[in-house]
């Protein structure tokens, strides 16, 4: 199976970085724009990008997801036309893309269909936040009989030993740590515990574990990344797209957010030497 | 027959647990609690205990003798869980998950609630047993339904709106799963019907299935037969499967599930979802489902905010799939004309959501022959309906 996602890890890993994984919903405000910010965002450092796929109901979800889910809905965003948009996007990027679904628009498209026209458009991993691993088997299936695209499950605090066996074992691009227990977008506070929880998963498993829900600052992600493979920023970006978005500089200020936040997850002498190349 | 659910909690292709990641750990201990006391004879013995003396249980099986003498075939009983305590059969699924939240030993309960039926039963178990509640209802709701949000107040409860998607059921039920996902280890969710994760349809089942042995019982003693037909609503669809469950092995006995036609099928106003729905994933289940082709949730209407929810108890997805229970739709006109038809037949006033059953009896009995008896679940009393049948009536108060 192709994997676009194991080989960006693999290769951050030789340099000493950290993955910056940007989330932005598909479609707010609109299709064109989210082409845009792929590009923006990968040519300020993204390593990987989560693409949300609007739903109606999102009962993961905070009101900044929420509220941009709505938007992209309104401005006529379905999986059909999220998965055109990654077709076309791959004429110009190989960036790994993965798509953040609830499980009913996989259903409505039909699972065995979706897989294959995921693979087609050049979609390279699947997160599905309502989907445990006990539910996956027939998505799971359909992923291997279609080469893609990988799964990606959450772990979260409150699971046991046993379910962390169960998500290591079947996420293949990398483990999705969810730093607190809440929604996405509430506020991060204890950031040691997420850290133990962390290097406690990665003594089990050598695959990557990314860290979401609640990073909003570049400190934050600083933080994180000293201990995880990958950060994940999602509503603090939604909520910034939202506000900005019609400004003349939009996407150089994507590029330039994307840059600070790629800039902390270096190795500190890389981040010096990136400044003295930015001088001269 | 099988029994269901699975020990996945399928019944089916239907059910399962669909959940957060963060919420699948208190899934899991709920349903270890559960089963543990669903054997425990002390707790079915407070259980029972708090049915009888704090709910009124036994309810009575009334006979409607005026209502079948005007509709002129089957002779027809009605279940009266509108004497429940609290004016509706909510209440035997709050008291049994309040005695659980007490075992698991959390303090706080949250709910979520449409017409504001399982709102009002969850503060008055958690004003009796000493927890604190968080309710959560649409804001459209809340304006429907506003005598039900002061009495949850009046009750000690916090009653929090909900102004996202339609502001109807299924975003309270959203809203509560997202305080459930950030107080999972203080707070048990005590939804209100046969829906979300296993193990609720099963659970919120069982604690229903009173209203079914009780009448099954009440008929052997009355008419010494089983009934020939049962009538019950269907939104979410607890009084429905409480009184069916204790019948389904007895084939003989058919079932009508009532849905909300609500301004008819083909208008695509309704809440019907054996009419217009196909199955899907909303709130933890796989269940027929009314959406769009894209998988988008649609938006649903009923002139009854208990049965305005676009999904429905996954149990009730395989009963309709294997025929072992029909479905039908009522539309709001023939809902408002059953209520206004039971009230003054047989003095009750009927709940809007039972009115729908009532609609469907008013057009099955007379199809059946005098000696075949009918028995409708009355789920609900109709006191939190009036003021808004005025308003919609032109008539001030």
């Amino acid at each position: 199976m192709s994997n676009r996602i194991q080989a960006t890890f693999a290769q951050l890993h030789s340099k000493g970085e950290k993955a910056l994984i940007p989330y932005i919903m598909a479609g707010d405000p609109t299709l064109a724009m989210t082409e845009s910010l792929v590009l923006a965002l990968e040519q300020g450092g993204a390593d990987l990008i989560e693409l949300g796929v609007p739903f109606s109901d999102p009962i993961a979800d905070g009101p900044v997801i929420q509220q941009a889910a709505e938007r992209a809905l309104h401005s006529g965003t379905t999986l059909k036309n999220i998965l055109a948009t990654v077709a076309n996007l791959r004429k110009t990027t190989s960036i790994p893309l993965i798509l953040m679904t609830y499980y009913n628009s996989l259903m409505a498209m039909g699972i065995k269909d979706f897989c294959a026209n995921a693979v087609d458009a050049g979609v390279d991993g699947l997160i599905v936040p309502d989907l445990p691993p006990e539910e996956s088997d027939f998505l799971y299936h359909a992923t291997q009989a279609a080469g893609g695209p990988v799964s990606i499950f959450l772990l979260a605090p409150t699971s046991t030993a046993e379910r962390r066996r169960a998500v290591i074992k079947r996420s293949h691009g990398f483990i999705y740590y969810v730093s607190l227990t809440g929604i996405t977008g509430a506020k991060l506070t204890d950031l040691s515990l997420v850290r133990q929880s962390v290097q406690q998963l990665q003594r089990a498993s050598r695959k990557p574990v990314a860290v979401g829900f609640g990073i909003a600052s570049a400190e934050q992600a600083r933080e994180v990344g000293q201990f995880a493979d990958g950060v994940i920023i999602g509503s603090a970006l939604v909520r910034y797209i939202n506000e900005h978005h019609s400004a003349k500089t939009f996407l150089t200020e994507i590029q330039n957010m994307a840059q600070q936040w790629k800039s902390v997850l270096v190795p500190v002498a890389a981040q010096s030497s990136a400044i003295h190349s930015q001088k001269t | 027959m099988a029994i269901i659910p699975d020990k996945r909690g399928r019944f089916g292709q239907f059910g399962g647990k669909y959940a957060p990641e963060i919420l699948m750990p208190a899934i899991h201990e709920l349903e270890q609690e559960y089963h543990a006391a669903k054997k425990s004879r002390p707790f079915q013995q407070e259980f029972l205990n708090c049915l009888k003396q704090f709910v009124g249980r036994p309810t009575s099986l009334f006979f409607a003798e005026r209502l079948t003498k005007t509709l002129g075939g089957a002779k027809i009983y009605l279940k009266r869980e509108d004497l429940c305590h609290t004016g509706a059969h909510k209440i035997n699924n709050t008291v049994g998950q309040a005695l659980l939240t007490k075992r698991m030993k959390k303090k706080r309960v949250i709910a979520e609630t449409g017409a504001g039926q399982h709102g009002v039963a969850v503060a008055t178990v958690a004003a009796m047993f000493g927890l604190e509640a968080e309710i959560y209802m649409g804001t459209e709701d809340m304006e429907r339904q506003a005598l039900n949000v002061f009495r949850m107040r009046l009750l000690g409860s916090k009653v929090t709106g909900v102004s996202s998607g339609s502001r109807t059921l299924k975003d309270a039920i959203s809203e509560a799963m997202r305080d459930w996902t950030t107080n999972v280890s203080t707070t048990h969710y005590l939804l209100g019907s046969v829906l979300g994760p296993h193990p609720y349809p099963m659970m919120v089942r069982d604690f229903q299935s009173v209203i079914g042995r009780e009448t099954r019982k009440q008929i052997l003693a009355l008419e010494g037969r089983l009934p020939h037909c049962l009538v019950a609503c269907v939104g979410g669809g607890s009084n429905s499967i409480g009184l069916f469950y204790p019948f389904v092995k007895d084939t003989q006995v058919k079932m009508v599930g009532v849905e909300a036609g609500g301004y008819g099928i083909e208008s695509g106003k309704h809440a019907a979802r054996f009419a217009g729905g196909i199955p899907g994933v909303l709130h933890g289940t796989m269940t027929y489902l009314l959406q769009n082709e894209d998988g988008q949730v649609n938006p649903t209407h009923s002139v009854s905010a208990g049965l305005d929810y676009p999904a429905v108890g996954p149990e009730h997805s395989y009963y309709h799939d294997s025929g072992r229970i029909q479905y039908t739709s009522a539309t709001d006109a023939e809902a408002l004309a059953a209520f206004d038809l039971l009230a003054k037949e047989e003095g009750i006033i009927p709940a809007l959501e039972s009115a729908h059953a009532v609609a469907e009896v008013v057009k099955l009995a007379p199809t059946m022959k005098k000696s075949q008896i009918l028995i409708m679940n009355l789920s609900g009393r109709g006191d939190k309906d009036v003021q808004q049948l005025a308003k919609m009536r032109g008539i001030p108060l």
